[in-house]
């Protein structure tokens, strides 16, 4: 089995240690301003959801949405600075490396980094008392997942990039309305019934469904179906950034 | 000087059969959009020379070199790597080889060492033996004491000269270098010439594009130009003028009606002549005869020379600008 992909998770993690200190910060500070200013701000005004505080039911949503967030920015501004405006990815090609090695390293990357701002997330839940116990820690292991799910996703989008205007279009048209769309910020049975069918559709809704279920205890209709479709969006989104990273850089 | 080291990466072939071509080369062809860009080329580079491939902006030569290391597909053709199969085995064949870019993309996000150390990496080597390593590779770019610089704060000269120590870290048999003084200045370029020669002589293979005639002419055992995507000469830099070019130049400037008084007086005197804006490139065997007439007329000034490569070079692709 090849492992070569490893040498670009070594290179990204060696990189991101010499800013450890504000990265850590960063991964902290965001999810408490959210949770402060939306879950503490709104929630007097929402009152409680499915039976408990707003801010927690939104601090479960947010364990995704960060995820996904920043599993975004890594697979598709920091990879593409590499691709592109760096070299980096050029210059690895000159070594005995493939462009699979590569895409590869790069998603499995950009799922780390995710799965420890999703973590940051739930220590911030343990903080405020919303989760308690060893239990919710199950949810790690899947919010890997969700970064896989969407770093894969945002690759393509890398790979076929001609600048980083093109990713305004990605989180204006896909991430934005997919996060309200997917029980983020507001339960999905208060959308109609069609929209609601759309939403299964997408995999931000399962990583809500999971994150909610393992870590508050609320129902998860179809929980080894939710993991499988965020696995699939995964692997299918690497192998198709795969496949235009080598018809871009090999022409 | 660098003395050969092995690194995890090195559990492959290493001695060749001294008979086998380092790179060969055979009716190499790639196509953007229907047009041929490298169009039947061949060519073989025997272990230990130092082989240059010569041509103007658009020849093919980036292209040809791409072909070469496995990095994108030719339409056609035979290419073998140190005596591996390319493209079909091309990553393997890159343990042994070291790569010089046209365009530096060395880590941004590394200091000097570091990008000497993660590169090692890429090729199986263990962290410790490529530190190991730096002390020598940063001794032969003269950059022992810029170890630990940031790269955007490196002159473009110890770029160039980093990404050179960075294409040694694996120890390679050859060394692809694409146009490796582009943009340098003159004492950038003597150090990194300095460097090529002492790799040579230490028996690495290297295969260099290049516009500079003056640098081919240094470094390379021998030579190609390309043109429009095919080898128009082949040969060492010393016969391709013997053989291409008449042996003796003189250049006679003047001001106005310079080619009128060429065609006059000249045409008759030489073997070849050519006229660009006010100079009269004239071509030829025995230069008294011009020598003579152009003294007999105030206002030209002459300068006269042994033909170069250049010459060889403005005769086979033209003086035309090419972008």
């Amino acid at each position: 089995m090849n492992r070569r992909f490893l040498y670009l998770v070594e290179r990204n993690f060696l990189v991101w240690r010499k800013l450890l200190i504000p990265s850590l910060i960063a991964n902290l500070a965001d999810p408490l301003i959210y949770l402060l200013g939306l879950g503490f701000g709104l929630g007097a005004l929402v009152g409680r959801i499915d039976g408990r505080p707003y801010s927690t039911f939104l601090a479960g949503g947010m364990l995704c949405f960060s995820t996904l967030n920043s599993a975004s920015a890594e697979a598709l501004y920091s990879a593409f600075s590499r691709l592109k405006v760096q070299r980096t990815w050029e210059g690895i090609l000159h070594a005995p490396m493939t462009i699979t090695d590569v895409v590869v390293g790069e998603w499995l990357w950009a799922a780390l980094k995710a799965t420890l701002s999703g973590t940051a997330i739930l220590v911030v839940m343990y903080g405020f008392g919303f989760v308690h116990g060893l239990a919710p820690l199950v949810v790690v292991p899947v919010l890997f997942v969700v970064g896989l799910c969407f770093s894969g996703v945002a690759l393509i989008m890398t790979t076929i990039a001609r600048g980083y205007d093109f990713f305004t279009y990605y989180f204006t048209l896909l991430v934005t309305p997919m996060g309200f769309l997917s029980g983020v910020f507001f339960p999905l049975h208060q959308l109609p019934k069609a929209v609601q069918g759309v939403a299964w559709v997408l995999p931000l809704a399962h990583a809500a469904s999971l994150a909610r279920g393992l870590t508050l205890g609320d129902p998860m209709p179809w929980p080894w179906s939710s993991l499988a479709v965020l696995f699939l969006y995964g692997v299918a989104g690497v192998a198709i950034a795969a496949w235009c990273a080598r018809r871009r850089l090999t022409k | 000087m660098l003395t050969p080291e092995r690194g995890a990466g090195a559990a492959l072939p290493r001695a060749l059969p001294t008979t086998t071509p380092m790179l060969s080369v055979t009716g190499l062809r790639k196509l953007y959009g229907g047009r041929a860009v490298v169009n039947d080329v061949r060519f073989a580079v025997r272990a230990g020379e130092c082989f240059g491939i010569l041509g103007p902006n658009g020849a093919g030569k980036t292209t040809t070199l791409r072909c070469c290391l496995g990095l994108t597909h030719a339409d056609g053709g035979v290419l073998e790597l140190g005596g591996l199969p390319v493209p079909e085995a091309s990553r393997i064949a890159r343990y042994r080889v070291g790569v010089v870019p046209q365009f530096d993309n060395l880590d941004p996000d590394f200091t000097v060492t570091e990008n000497l150390v993660m590169y090692a990496r890429y090729f199986d080597i263990p962290a410790r033996v490529a530190r190991e390593r730096v002390p020598r590779l940063l001794e032969f770019a003269g950059l022992t004491d810029r170890r630990d610089a940031r790269i955007d704060a490196l002159s473009g000269g110890m770029k160039r000269r980093l990404t050179l120590a960075r294409a040694l870290v694996n120890d390679p048999d050859v060394l692809f270098l694409d146009e490796p003084t582009t943009g340098l200045d003159p004492q950038a370029r003597h150090l990194i010439w300095d460097g090529l020669k002492r790799l040579v002589a230490g028996g690495k293979t290297l295969i260099l594009t290049t516009h500079f005639m003056d640098e081919a002419e240094r470094l390379c055992n021998r030579l190609c130009v390309m043109d429009e995507g095919r080898i128009i000469a082949l040969d060492t830099p010393r016969r391709l003028i013997e053989t291409l070019i008449e042996p003796v130049v003189v250049e006679v400037y003047g001001e106005e009606g310079i080619a009128a008084w060429a065609e006059r007086h000249a045409r008759g005197v030489v073997d070849r002549l050519e006229v660009t804006g006010e100079t009269a490139f004239c071509y030829m065997h025995d230069p008294e005869p011009l020598l003579a007439l152009a003294a007999a007329e105030p206002g030209l000034k002459v300068l006269r020379r042994a033909a170069n490569l250049e010459d060889v070079f403005i005769k086979l692709t033209g003086r035309d600008i090419r972008d």
